[in-house]
């Protein structure tokens, strides 16, 4: 007999979960002003109220807009009539500043603008840079990066899970999310010597190898974290509450995801099977056995079960690349590009002018530019570079998918509740870091 | 509980799309071109200037004036289907005398295409260029950024104001190569500005005329508002 059962079980025939224990989901209409709603048509407003809407403001310093977000809500009632979001509040001018320093130096500010992805952002960034230089690195820092990345998306999807519980009502998730975040944060510390600003990688590298003993504490993290994912499906996909709050709420057909170019979870809950690592493969992600998790619905719940799938194929690429990390060197053997180990600099001639040349100049790409786009956690991710020749990038620039993902809110809200805006604005996994920049 | 997910499939390209994989090796200049760009060249002749391959990256440089028409084919024909938009940005390089590029990164999902297409704004012109936010909504915000940080005007969007920068923001746009790391104003000047800003209590022209405050304004104030204009631009 199980000694402790830490599920919330419903009791069946409660509004919003069916016979089986399942939620019960009405399928897509089309309304008539051509909008997408899974709502049933309101019922008739009593005729003395109507015609006044109110202004509401939320934001930019609440909790639960999840940074600096300002929504300004045209409500009739309690229903979103219109909804004007405001950014620019956190704007740093990341991509100006970029124009000014080495493709090395930049790497840094990727930390910084994703805070939650930093080290994803980290090996994008050198992905991106390293097509514009022409570099393949080495296979075990290949491998490395496959750990680094889905290391990230489940400390962003963990982060994700926690806050939205926490708007929605449930605080218990949040804990067990934030544990095994902290786990996480752990094997990054031990790496790279830094838990959230980790700026992990080099143009042609990583800043350095794992230590020793690492694999044994990854491991040990891949055979404990799908306890913790399948205590929060207990706990959260048939709980009544949760149902009712995220069901049918905030809901885009697959054409209309498309078309407002979102991407990540926000676009395959809407059912388009897009993701980057499947479709332009990077760091051989094809050679990975993994599924892409696709909802049918399109609303808040559909993003909440396939954020949590992707916990699960997260933990299964990083079985396969911890069984497949080859020995090998980590960075490449060039050293125009990658900087000679400090003891070759001070004793050996050659690599010192190599040192000297990269830290005064920095290492220079040939003209060209690049598009490299990986799938972060939020969405496709992509750094454009351009280079004229010169040891800085004639513009860099952020394809942030916070932003766009964002751009889409006032869509979704429309004719939803005002509660329904925070459950809607949590689903968008938004880091305000990524979208002002 | 791993059979509630009964929805995975392994994408939504067609199934005759090129099986992806990573690249490796890839050569600076040349290389196979993605073949929308001959097609592009087939249907629109001299508004497609040249195709460059670059990192095995397509780009495209077509006429400003034909960019919506270009992006409405590709979006629209059957062989193509560039059904999404990734990016729209701008280029301007440290030479000040070279053009000027918007840059549009589009996708297309079944056939796993990936197209850069690129116009060229001359810098003595007014920079306008159309807005392709009737084919793609997702251009919206691409496109208010763009115009935010370059000054590049995209005709027919909707709603084209600044958006990470504030409304009434006057030192130009900042990611053009004239204006310094440091900003055109002194730092007194940008401090005074950004303690005399109170965001929470700032509202647009047009979100006050949502509200009941629309009878509290000033008459001259709500007459501006019947008359359809907004505040910033």
């Amino acid at each position: 007999m199980a000694t402790l059962k830490r599920t919330v079980e419903v009791a069946l025939g409660t509004s919003g979960i069916d016979r089986s224990g399942r939620a019960v989901r009405s399928p897509l209409t089309v309304t008539e002003n051509g909008g997408v709603s899974t709502l049933e048509p309101p019922p008739p407003i009593e005729p003395q109220l109507e015609g006044e809407h109110m202004l509401i403001n939320i934001g930019p310093q609440h909790p639960a807009t999840h940074g600096v977000l300002r929504l300004v809500l045209e409500l009739d009632g309690e229903t979103v009539v219109r909804c004007i979001p405001h950014v620019g509040y956190l704007h740093c001018g990341f991509e100006k500043i970029g124009e000014y320093r080495q493709y090395n130096q930049i790497i840094p500010w990727t930390d910084r603008e994703d805070y939650l992805n930093s080290i994803g952002n980290n090996v994008a960034f050198a992905l991106g840079a390293e097509r514009l230089f022409g570099i393949d690195v080495t296979p075990r820092c290949v491998v490395l990066r496959v750990i680094a990345m889905e290391l990230s998306r489940i400390i962003s999807h963990l982060v994700w899970l926690g806050t939205t519980c926490i708007d929605i009502g449930a605080f218990t998730p949040f804990l067990w999310s934030f544990e095994q975040r902290e786990n996480v944060y752990k094997l990054l510390e031990d790496w790279v010597g830094a838990r959230l600003t980790t700026s992990a990688t080099r143009v042609g590298g990583m800043a350095a190898d794992i230590p020793n003993g690492w694999m044994e504490n990854l491991n040990f993290f891949i055979r404990n974290f799908p306890k913790t994912i399948d205590e929060v499906d207990r706990m959260l996909t048939r709980n009544a509450i949760w149902v009712g709050r995220t069901v049918g709420i905030g809901a885009m057909t697959g054409e209309e995801a498309v078309n407002y170019g979102l991407s990540g979870p926000m676009v395959r809950a809407s059912g388009v099977a897009f993701d980057v690592r499947r479709d332009f493969p990077y760091l051989d992600y094809e050679t990975y056995d993994f599924d892409v998790p696709v909802g049918s619905h399109g609303d808040v719940y559909d993003r909440y079960l396939v954020r949590v799938e992707e916990l699960r194929q997260s933990v299964r690429i990083l079985e396969q690349a911890a069984k497949r990390l080859p020995d090998g060197p980590v960075n490449i053997d060039d050293h125009r590009v990658i900087l000679p180990p400090k003891s070759k600099a001070m004793s050996d001639m050659e690599s010192m002018i190599h040192h000297f040349k990269q830290v005064m100049e920095g290492a220079r790409p040939p003209l060209g530019e690049s598009y490299v786009a990986v799938e972060s956690p939020k969405g496709e991710k992509g750094y454009y570079m351009v280079s004229d020749g010169t040891g800085k990038p004639v513009r860099w620039r952020i394809r942030p998918p916070s932003f766009v993902n964002l751009s889409a809110i006032s869509k979704m809200v429309e004719g939803h509740l005002l509660s329904d805006v925070i459950a809607i604005n949590a689903s968008i996994d938004i880091v305000m870091g990524e979208i002002d920049r | 509980m791993k059979s509630r997910f009964s929805a995975v499939i392994p994408g939504s390209a067609a199934p005759d799309a090129a099986a992806p994989v990573t690249q490796r090796n890839v050569p600076n200049r040349g290389g196979p071109a993605n073949p929308s760009a001959a097609d592009l060249q087939n249907r629109f002749g001299s508004a497609i200037k040249r195709v460059d391959v670059i990192w095995g990256e397509t780009i495209v440089y077509v006429d400003p004036a034909a960019v919506k028409e270009i992006i409405q084919w590709l979006h629209d024909d059957p062989a193509q289907r560039y059904d999404y938009l990734s990016d729209v940005t701008a280029v301007e390089y440290r030479d000040l005398e070279r053009l000027l590029e918007v840059v549009w990164h589009v996708r297309s999902l079944p056939y796993r295409r990936f197209l850069r297409i690129k116009a060229e704004l001359r810098k003595d012109r007014p920079l306008e260029v159309d807005s392709v936010w009737s084919i793609y909504k997702g251009a919206d915000w691409l496109e208010r950024e763009c115009y935010d940080m370059f000054g590049i005007k995209f005709k027919g969007h909707p709603d084209l104001r600044r958006i990470l920068m504030w409304e009434q923001y006057r030192e130009g746009y900042p990611l053009r190569k004239d204006f310094p790391l440091r900003g055109r104003f002194s730092r007194a000047e940008q401090l005074r500005q950004a303690l005399s800003a109170n965001p929470e209590a700032r509202y647009s022209m047009e979100e006050l005329s949502i509200a009941e405050a629309f009878e509290d304004l000033p008459e001259d104030m709500r007459n501006r508002l019947r008359g359809g204009e907004r505040t910033g631009e």
